[in-house]
Protein backbone atom coordinates (compact mmCIF):
# COMPACT_ATOMS: atom_id res chain seq x y z
CA UNK A 1 0.00 0.00 0.00
CA UNK A 2 2.47 2.68 0.97
CA UNK A 3 4.60 1.47 -2.32
CA UNK A 4 1.19 2.52 -4.20
CA UNK A 5 0.86 5.68 -2.36
CA UNK A 6 4.23 6.74 -3.02
CA UNK A 7 3.93 5.93 -6.96
CA UNK A 8 1.03 7.94 -7.20
CA UNK A 9 2.42 10.32 -4.59
CA UNK A 10 5.48 10.93 -6.40
CA UNK A 11 4.49 12.58 -10.49
CA UNK A 12 1.99 14.68 -8.31
CA UNK A 13 4.55 16.23 -6.08
CA UNK A 14 7.02 16.98 -9.18
CA UNK A 15 3.80 18.55 -11.19
CA UNK A 16 2.93 20.60 -8.36
CA UNK A 17 6.58 21.74 -7.79
CA UNK A 18 6.80 22.58 -11.95
CA UNK A 19 3.85 24.59 -11.53
CA UNK A 20 5.05 26.42 -8.41
CA UNK A 21 8.37 27.13 -10.81
CA UNK A 22 5.97 28.40 -13.86
CA UNK A 23 3.84 30.29 -11.27
CA UNK A 24 6.43 32.19 -10.17
CA UNK A 25 8.89 32.72 -13.33
CA UNK A 26 6.04 34.42 -14.57
CA UNK A 27 4.74 36.60 -11.45
CA UNK A 28 8.26 37.99 -11.44
CA UNK A 29 8.86 38.37 -15.27
CA UNK A 30 5.68 40.47 -15.15
CA UNK A 31 6.89 42.79 -12.15
CA UNK A 32 10.43 43.31 -13.71
CA UNK A 33 8.61 43.44 -16.93
CA UNK A 34 6.66 46.28 -15.49
CA UNK A 35 9.72 47.44 -13.53
CA UNK A 36 12.13 47.98 -16.88
CA UNK A 37 8.66 50.02 -18.52
CA UNK A 38 8.83 52.07 -15.98
CA UNK A 39 12.82 52.55 -15.50
CA UNK A 40 13.04 52.77 -19.11
CA UNK A 41 10.10 55.87 -19.42
CA UNK A 42 12.14 57.71 -16.76
CA UNK A 43 15.24 57.56 -18.95
CA UNK A 44 12.90 58.89 -21.49
CA UNK A 45 11.71 61.90 -19.70
CA UNK A 46 15.08 62.81 -18.16
CA UNK A 47 16.68 62.42 -21.58
CA UNK A 48 19.59 60.10 -20.94
CA UNK A 49 22.50 60.64 -23.29
CA UNK A 50 23.25 57.28 -25.70
CA UNK A 51 26.08 56.36 -23.48
CA UNK A 52 23.65 55.40 -21.28
CA UNK A 53 22.44 52.05 -23.14
CA UNK A 54 26.27 50.81 -22.68
CA UNK A 55 26.85 51.70 -19.05
CA UNK A 56 23.96 50.18 -18.70
CA UNK A 57 24.09 46.99 -20.54
CA UNK A 58 27.88 46.64 -19.30
CA UNK A 59 26.23 46.41 -15.32
CA UNK A 60 23.88 44.21 -16.15
CA UNK A 61 26.05 41.96 -17.83
CA UNK A 62 28.19 42.24 -14.73
CA UNK A 63 25.22 41.34 -12.35
CA UNK A 64 23.99 38.69 -14.38
CA UNK A 65 27.46 37.09 -14.79
CA UNK A 66 28.98 37.60 -11.29
CA UNK A 67 26.65 38.36 -8.67
CA UNK A 68 23.05 36.57 -9.94
CA UNK A 69 25.15 33.21 -10.06
CA UNK A 70 25.97 33.25 -6.10
CA UNK A 71 22.95 35.00 -4.83
CA UNK A 72 20.03 33.21 -7.20
CA UNK A 73 19.04 30.55 -4.40
CA UNK A 74 18.79 33.32 -1.34
CA UNK A 75 15.62 36.33 -1.13
CA UNK A 76 18.82 38.91 -2.65
CA UNK A 77 18.10 37.05 -6.01
CA UNK A 78 15.09 38.84 -6.04
CA UNK A 79 17.13 42.32 -5.27
CA UNK A 80 19.63 41.43 -8.32
CA UNK A 81 16.97 40.61 -10.79
CA UNK A 82 15.20 43.79 -10.24
CA UNK A 83 18.92 45.56 -10.77
CA UNK A 84 19.18 43.70 -13.87
CA UNK A 85 15.87 44.41 -15.33
CA UNK A 86 15.82 48.36 -13.85
CA UNK A 87 19.07 48.85 -15.52
CA UNK A 88 18.45 47.37 -18.88
CA UNK A 89 15.51 49.21 -19.05
CA UNK A 90 17.14 52.30 -17.96
CA UNK A 91 19.36 51.86 -20.70
CA UNK A 92 16.96 51.91 -23.44
CA UNK A 93 16.15 55.39 -22.61
CA UNK A 94 18.02 57.15 -25.41
CA UNK A 95 16.76 54.76 -28.16
CA UNK A 96 13.60 55.14 -27.43
CA UNK A 97 13.69 59.11 -28.10
CA UNK A 98 15.92 58.46 -31.02
CA UNK A 99 12.67 56.37 -32.33
CA UNK A 100 10.38 58.61 -31.08
CA UNK A 101 11.32 61.48 -32.81
CA UNK A 102 11.08 60.12 -36.22
CA UNK A 103 7.65 61.09 -37.85
CA UNK A 104 5.92 57.76 -37.38
CA UNK A 105 8.22 57.19 -33.99
CA UNK A 106 4.86 56.24 -31.62
CA UNK A 107 3.80 53.61 -34.59
CA UNK A 108 7.27 52.13 -34.65
CA UNK A 109 7.64 51.70 -30.66
CA UNK A 110 4.17 50.98 -30.16
CA UNK A 111 4.37 48.16 -32.48
CA UNK A 112 7.53 46.91 -31.69
CA UNK A 113 6.25 46.58 -28.10
CA UNK A 114 2.69 44.96 -29.00
CA UNK A 115 4.30 42.77 -31.57
CA UNK A 116 6.96 41.41 -28.69
CA UNK A 117 4.28 40.33 -26.20
CA UNK A 118 2.25 38.57 -29.09
CA UNK A 119 5.80 36.91 -29.85
CA UNK A 120 6.65 35.65 -26.16
CA UNK A 121 2.66 34.86 -25.23
CA UNK A 122 2.15 32.76 -28.71
CA UNK A 123 6.17 30.69 -28.11
CA UNK A 124 5.25 30.55 -24.29
CA UNK A 125 1.67 29.01 -24.90
CA UNK A 126 3.18 26.93 -27.51
CA UNK A 127 6.06 25.53 -25.39
CA UNK A 128 3.50 24.90 -22.23
CA UNK A 129 0.36 23.97 -24.02
CA UNK A 130 2.55 20.73 -26.70
CA UNK A 131 4.81 19.95 -23.21
CA UNK A 132 7.21 19.18 -26.07
CA UNK A 133 11.01 19.02 -24.64
CA UNK A 134 12.81 21.56 -26.84
CA UNK A 135 16.33 20.55 -24.78
CA UNK A 136 17.82 19.15 -27.84
CA UNK A 137 18.16 23.29 -29.39
CA UNK A 138 20.22 24.56 -26.61
CA UNK A 139 23.55 23.74 -28.66
CA UNK A 140 22.10 24.86 -31.38
CA UNK A 141 21.03 28.28 -29.97
CA UNK A 142 24.10 28.83 -27.94
CA UNK A 143 26.71 28.47 -31.03
CA UNK A 144 23.84 30.49 -32.95
CA UNK A 145 24.58 33.36 -30.27
CA UNK A 146 28.23 33.14 -30.77
CA UNK A 147 28.22 33.46 -34.77
CA UNK A 148 25.58 36.74 -34.35
CA UNK A 149 27.88 38.27 -31.82
CA UNK A 150 30.54 37.82 -34.03
CA UNK A 151 29.01 39.07 -36.83
CA UNK A 152 27.88 42.13 -34.86
CA UNK A 153 31.02 42.65 -34.03
CA UNK A 154 32.82 42.73 -37.61
CA UNK A 155 29.43 44.93 -38.59
CA UNK A 156 30.07 47.49 -35.79
CA UNK A 157 33.16 48.46 -38.23
CA UNK A 158 31.89 47.60 -41.67
CA UNK A 159 28.39 49.02 -41.06
CA UNK A 160 26.68 47.58 -43.38
CA UNK A 161 23.04 48.54 -43.07
CA UNK A 162 21.62 45.12 -44.49
CA UNK A 163 23.92 43.38 -42.57
CA UNK A 164 22.63 45.41 -39.38
CA UNK A 165 19.23 44.42 -40.23
CA UNK A 166 20.11 40.45 -41.15
CA UNK A 167 21.76 40.45 -37.66
CA UNK A 168 18.51 41.75 -36.14
CA UNK A 169 16.28 39.46 -38.05
CA UNK A 170 18.34 36.20 -37.11
CA UNK A 171 18.49 37.53 -33.04
CA UNK A 172 15.05 37.13 -33.15
CA UNK A 173 15.27 33.94 -34.53
CA UNK A 174 17.26 32.45 -31.91
CA UNK A 175 15.31 34.26 -28.70
CA UNK A 176 12.37 32.77 -30.39
CA UNK A 177 14.16 29.69 -30.20
CA UNK A 178 15.42 30.24 -26.71
CA UNK A 179 11.83 31.02 -24.90
CA UNK A 180 10.70 27.92 -26.21
CA UNK A 181 13.98 26.23 -25.02
CA UNK A 182 14.10 27.95 -21.76
CA UNK A 183 9.85 27.06 -21.18
CA UNK A 184 10.98 23.70 -22.04
CA UNK A 185 13.50 23.66 -19.34
CA UNK A 186 11.24 25.02 -16.53
CA UNK A 187 8.50 21.93 -17.47
CA UNK A 188 11.40 18.75 -18.01
CA UNK A 189 13.89 19.97 -15.39
CA UNK A 190 13.21 19.15 -12.02
CA UNK A 191 15.86 21.29 -9.88
CA UNK A 192 15.11 24.88 -12.02
CA UNK A 193 15.32 28.34 -10.74
CA UNK A 194 12.79 30.68 -11.24
CA UNK A 195 15.11 33.28 -10.71
CA UNK A 196 17.67 32.46 -13.45
CA UNK A 197 14.77 31.44 -15.42
CA UNK A 198 12.80 34.85 -15.23
CA UNK A 199 16.41 36.72 -16.10
CA UNK A 200 16.95 33.87 -19.13
CA UNK A 201 13.47 35.00 -20.36
CA UNK A 202 13.55 38.56 -19.69
CA UNK A 203 16.49 39.03 -22.55
CA UNK A 204 15.13 37.05 -24.84
CA UNK A 205 12.35 39.55 -24.33
CA UNK A 206 14.22 42.55 -24.65
CA UNK A 207 16.22 41.10 -27.08
CA UNK A 208 13.48 40.52 -29.39
CA UNK A 209 12.13 43.68 -28.20
CA UNK A 210 15.34 46.17 -29.11
CA UNK A 211 15.86 43.84 -32.47
CA UNK A 212 11.76 44.66 -33.69
CA UNK A 213 12.62 48.26 -33.22
CA UNK A 214 15.81 47.92 -35.13
CA UNK A 215 13.78 46.24 -38.13
CA UNK A 216 11.00 48.79 -38.14
CA UNK A 217 12.99 51.67 -37.64
CA UNK A 218 14.53 50.65 -40.80
CA UNK A 219 11.89 49.22 -43.20
CA UNK A 220 9.67 51.94 -42.37
CA UNK A 221 8.44 54.68 -44.71
CA UNK A 222 9.99 57.14 -43.17
CA UNK B 1 36.37 55.48 -34.10
CA UNK B 2 34.05 56.95 -30.96
CA UNK B 3 33.90 55.69 -27.82
CA UNK B 4 30.40 54.04 -28.24
CA UNK B 5 31.98 52.05 -30.95
CA UNK B 6 35.24 50.96 -28.69
CA UNK B 7 32.95 50.14 -26.07
CA UNK B 8 29.93 48.53 -27.96
CA UNK B 9 33.37 46.31 -29.59
CA UNK B 10 34.78 45.32 -26.01
CA UNK B 11 31.66 44.57 -24.69
CA UNK B 12 30.39 42.29 -27.36
CA UNK B 13 33.82 40.34 -27.35
CA UNK B 14 33.46 39.64 -23.58
CA UNK B 15 30.50 38.24 -24.47
CA UNK B 16 31.31 35.76 -26.70
CA UNK B 17 34.52 34.88 -24.52
CA UNK B 18 32.15 34.71 -21.41
CA UNK B 19 29.75 32.61 -24.05
CA UNK B 20 32.08 30.40 -25.92
CA UNK B 21 32.99 27.49 -23.32
CA UNK B 22 29.08 27.30 -21.66
CA UNK B 23 28.43 26.95 -26.35
CA UNK B 24 31.09 24.17 -26.46
CA UNK B 25 29.73 22.39 -23.22
CA UNK B 26 26.33 22.78 -24.52
CA UNK B 27 26.90 21.68 -28.01
CA UNK B 28 28.80 18.60 -26.44
CA UNK B 29 26.49 17.40 -23.62
CA UNK B 30 23.01 18.62 -25.49
CA UNK B 31 20.56 15.41 -26.18
CA UNK B 32 19.94 14.07 -29.41
CA UNK B 33 16.38 15.29 -31.21
CA UNK B 34 14.20 12.75 -31.72
CA UNK B 35 12.17 12.45 -34.98
CA UNK B 36 9.93 15.28 -35.59
CA UNK B 37 11.77 16.93 -33.02
CA UNK B 38 13.04 19.80 -35.00
CA UNK B 39 10.00 20.15 -37.02
CA UNK B 40 7.80 21.26 -33.75
CA UNK B 41 10.31 24.04 -32.99
CA UNK B 42 11.20 25.11 -36.78
CA UNK B 43 7.02 25.83 -37.08
CA UNK B 44 6.61 28.06 -34.66
CA UNK B 45 9.89 30.47 -35.38
CA UNK B 46 8.60 30.45 -38.75
CA UNK B 47 5.33 31.59 -37.73
CA UNK B 48 7.43 34.54 -35.72
CA UNK B 49 9.06 35.25 -38.98
CA UNK B 50 5.93 35.77 -41.09
CA UNK B 51 4.38 37.69 -37.98
CA UNK B 52 7.39 40.18 -37.77
CA UNK B 53 6.73 40.43 -42.32
CA UNK B 54 3.18 41.65 -41.16
CA UNK B 55 4.47 43.96 -38.87
CA UNK B 56 6.70 45.40 -41.34
CA UNK B 57 4.44 45.69 -43.79
CA UNK B 58 2.14 47.01 -41.27
CA UNK B 59 4.07 50.01 -39.96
Amino acid sequence: MNRLDYSVARPAAEALQVNKVIRNTYTLLSATLFFSALMAAVSVVISMPPMTYLISIVGAMLLIWFVLPKTANSASGLGVVFAITGLMGFGLGPMLEMYLSLPNGTQIVGTAFGGTGVIFLGLSGYALTSRKNFNFMGGFLFAGMLVVLVGALANIFLQIPAFSLAISAVIIMLMSGFILYDTSRMIHERDSNYVMMTVSLYLSIFNIFVSLLHILGMTSDD
Amino acid sequence: MDWMKIGSALLILAMIIFLFPRAKQMLKNSPEAEPGDWQGAILPILAVVGFVLLLIVMV
